[in-house]
């Protein structure tokens, strides 16, 4: 990627409790975080974050409970304080901000979905989407067109009057992601926000989210716990454990190459099948001729759960995988099949044998 | 003064701490004549019953039981009186800065009255009814004010009763006014919640009685401020407190997220906290009103026009059928002002919640 990151953190420590100015010395000499806690009665949040979210992406954050997910986002828009590190926009120190432009960031730059919606209870669906621009002083006609249109495009039309309480939780979202576009901010910040949904409304909104995607190209840094929800999502993928970044890159290559016994655990449980792509599993031609005994040609993007299906299972094949309809690379079904086999188990089982 | 039989009980007997400021070597000090003192608080009250102090084989070292002994001991008497004179050596200095601060109370109240009593009734029930109506929005609470307010009137309590309510009115209002800006400024700061807890803790616990002493010093009977001060003082409380605790209790995730999205602190008050808020606050109200009305009764002592004074004369001439007619009139009342707020407060609390 060539283009500067949209949001850069730059060695982000957190430090909750009365002295972190004071705990950070050890921690930067290496205290842990349940150390810090029982010697020094201060709770590390975040450790030394250094993460690069680029423009038009989803950065999706995944951790496990406690792991500083939440902490980590509300950085972004300093609802919470660093204890030290830089938080840069658009190359600009948000650290450096005055209250007034710290407000102006947040009218303006960013908006957020939130886990338990946090809508308005005592205003209409309409008035809570149009929150941000009322907040703006925009006028009430645009504040008014603007709502209706995104809440139309999130399915929402005919519910204007209602109030936040006479809808269902997935409905609520709704409102809340609605509020989040009609800010109109580069940024969306979403901490859990499906979360609170269940599987099948959970899946309709992901779909919702990445169809908004492909038109808005927003800037939108996802928080999860879940690793499916992240795996399909995220375009870069940051893993967190007690507040330090454990891994981050392209969700395939976590995915394939895991670089630590935490992830492992993490990956050994999913759909490899239904979230691998071809390109992450081929050989690239480099240069080279597409095969001539190829058994026909995939999309590198394909699942590999299609091509499994289109090959019948018979292993013996090979594809040409193509981008764009140009040939870039060969895929042998047998090492389709190997990538099945998460690294942990594959290890295993060469142990036994 | 028939002081003279009392002195010479004294000079004849022999008081009990005689012998410790003797073994201490300070009769000097003392001074010889203890029986030239003047009355002890003892002998003070039991002149008044008729009968002779005799104390017990061994009195408390009490300061009027040392002062017998001793007569530079100074008696409990002095030290009521000493506390009498300093609050009147104070009260020209208090009085400069209360009087002009606490004279529109008693404009307002005097007005209150007699717009109230100077409205003709044929304006002033239906008025009372049409605003029910408007705050509790029930169909029944309405009919129960008209038809006991109808009540009052036709046995001649209509005139008592307008007094209490425009009191309560006044207070009420006061009280708000003053009340929830006090509590949003405490919920915004734990300094200042931490000290003004202990004042509000105090107010409330100190019997309604004891408020009108060190009042009465400083006003005179006549004013109407009197009374006003009594009754917001005890009335003001609940709702400090209910608009303190309203505002903390609003809901963390929906106050983050209107930071989140830039409200500044004056948009975040008047269309997050206030709003969410709003039902505790209602509840204070409510309670302040109550409290109102209790106090009010009370403050017939001092003055206070209204149904108080005729509970009051029930009780001091022993008529008891005028001191129950007016006590019922004060349960109407109480039940009007409380049925009225709570569907009041029950409306808001459906408009945010439910719908
Ligand atoms: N205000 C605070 N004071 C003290 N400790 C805090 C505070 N906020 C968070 N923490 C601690 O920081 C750590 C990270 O918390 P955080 O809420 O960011 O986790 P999370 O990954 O969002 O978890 P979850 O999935 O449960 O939301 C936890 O150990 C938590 O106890
Ligand atoms: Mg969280």
């Amino acid at each position: 990627m060539t283009q500067d990151p949209k949001v850069r953190l730059r060695g982000l420590y957190k430090i909750f409790g009365n002295d972190p100015a004071e705990a950070l010395k050890f921690v930067k000499q290496g205290v842990g975080k349940e150390q810090l806690l029982v010697d020094h009665q201060h709770v590390l949040g975040l450790q030394d974050i250094n993460v690069d979210m680029q423009e038009g992406e989803i950065t999706v954050v995944m951790g496990l409970s406690g792991s500083g997910k939440s902490t980590l986002i509300r950085h972004l828009n300093r609802l919470i304080e660093p204890t030290d590190g830089e938080i840069l926009l658009d190359g600009e120190d948000v650290m450096k901000l005055s209250e007034d432009g710290l407000r102006q960031l947040r009218q303006k730059k960013m908006s957020m979905v939130f886990q338990k919606f946090a809508l308005l209870p005592h205003r209409t669906v309409l008035q809570n989407a149009a929150m941000a621009m009322k907040v703006r002083g925009e006028p009430e006609a645009d504040q008014t067109r603007e709502a209706k249109k995104w809440l139309d495009r999130v399915g929402l039309t005919g519910y204007e009057n209602h109030y936040p309480v006479q809808l269902s939780g997935g409905m609520q979202q709704r409102v809340g992601i609605a509020r989040a576009l009609t800010a109109n901010t580069d940024i969306m910040l979403m901490d859990e926000a499906f979360s609170a949904l269940d599987p099948l409304i959970r899946t309709d909104m992901q779909d919702l989210l990445l169809e908004l995607q492909t038109e808005l190209h927003k800037t939108i840094i996802f928080i999860t716990h879940d690793l499916d929800e992240a795996l399909k999502l995220a375009d870069h993928l940051v893993i967190l454990k007690d507040g330090r970044v454990v891994q981050q890159g392209e969700p395939q290559e976590i995915l394939l190459e895991p670089n630590d016994p935490y992830i492992e655990d993490f990956v050994s449980d999913i759909n490899r099948a239904r979230v691998l792509k071809v390109r992450s599993v081929m050989e690239p031609l480099n240069g080279g001729k597409a095969p001539k005994d190829a058994a026909g040609e995939v999309d590198q993007n394909e699942s590999l759960e299609k091509i499994i299906a289109r090959s019948g299972g018979d292993t013996t094949h090979t594809y040409t995988v193509t981008k764009d309809g140009e040939p870039v690379g060969t895929l042998e079904m047998k090492s389709l099949v190997r990538a099945l086999v998460p690294r942990v188990a594959s290890e295993a089982g060469a142990r036994k044998s | 003064m028939a002081g003279g039989g009392l002195a010479d009980f004294k000079g004849t007997g022999m008081a009990f701490y005689d012998g410790l400021f003797e073994a201490l070597g300070l009769e000097d000090w003392c001074g010889g004549d203890a029986s030239s003192a003047p009355l002890s608080m003892a002998d003070l009250l039991a002149q008044n019953s008729g009968d002779e102090a005799t104390g017990p084989i061994f009195p408390f070292p009490s300061l009027d039981n040392l002062n017998e002994s001793c007569a530079a001991v100074s008696q409990t008497r002095d030290l009521t009186k000493g506390i009498e004179d300093s609050f009147l050596a104070a009260k020209p200095a208090l009085q400069t800065v209360l009087d002009p601060v606490t004279q529109p109370l008693s404009w307002l109240l005097d007005g209150a009255l007699w717009t109230f009593n100077a409205i003709p009734w044929w304006i002033m029930i239906p008025l009372l009814v049409v605003v029910s109506w408007y705050a509790s929005r029930s169909k029944g609470v309405t009919i129960f004010v008209a038809v006991s307010i109808l009540l009052m009137a036709f046995v001649d309590h209509y005139d008592v009763a307008m007094q209490t309510l425009s009191i309560i009115f006044v207070c009420t209002s006061i009280s708000v006014l003053i009340g929830v800006p006090v509590g949003i400024a405490m919920s915004k700061s734990d300094r200042l919640q931490r000290a003004i807890v202990p004042v509000l803790d105090l107010l409330q616990t100190l019997p309604t009685f004891v408020y009108l002493i060190p009042l009465i010093f400083l006003f005179s009977v006549t004013e109407s401020k009197l009374y006003g001060i009594a009754i917001i003082l005890y009335a003001i409380v609940p709702v400090i407190r209910l608009t303190d605790l309203g505002i903390r209790l609003v809901d963390q995730d929906v106050v983050e997220a209107a930071n989140a999205f830039g409200m500044t602190s004056r948009q975040k008050l008047t269309g997050v906290e206030l709003p969410l808020a709003l039902p505790n606050i209602m509840a204070g109200v409510n309670q302040t009103i109550m409290m109102s009305l209790a106090m009010v009764v009370i403050a017939s002592l001092v003055s206070a026009p209204g149904l108080g004074v005729n509970v009051l004369r029930g009780i001091r001439n022993l008529e008891l059928g005028v001191g129950i007619v007016a006590g019922i009139g004060i349960v109407l009342l109480a039940v009007i002002l409380d049925r009225v707020s709570k569907a009041a407060l029950s409306r808001v609390d459906m408009t945010n919640m439910k719908h």
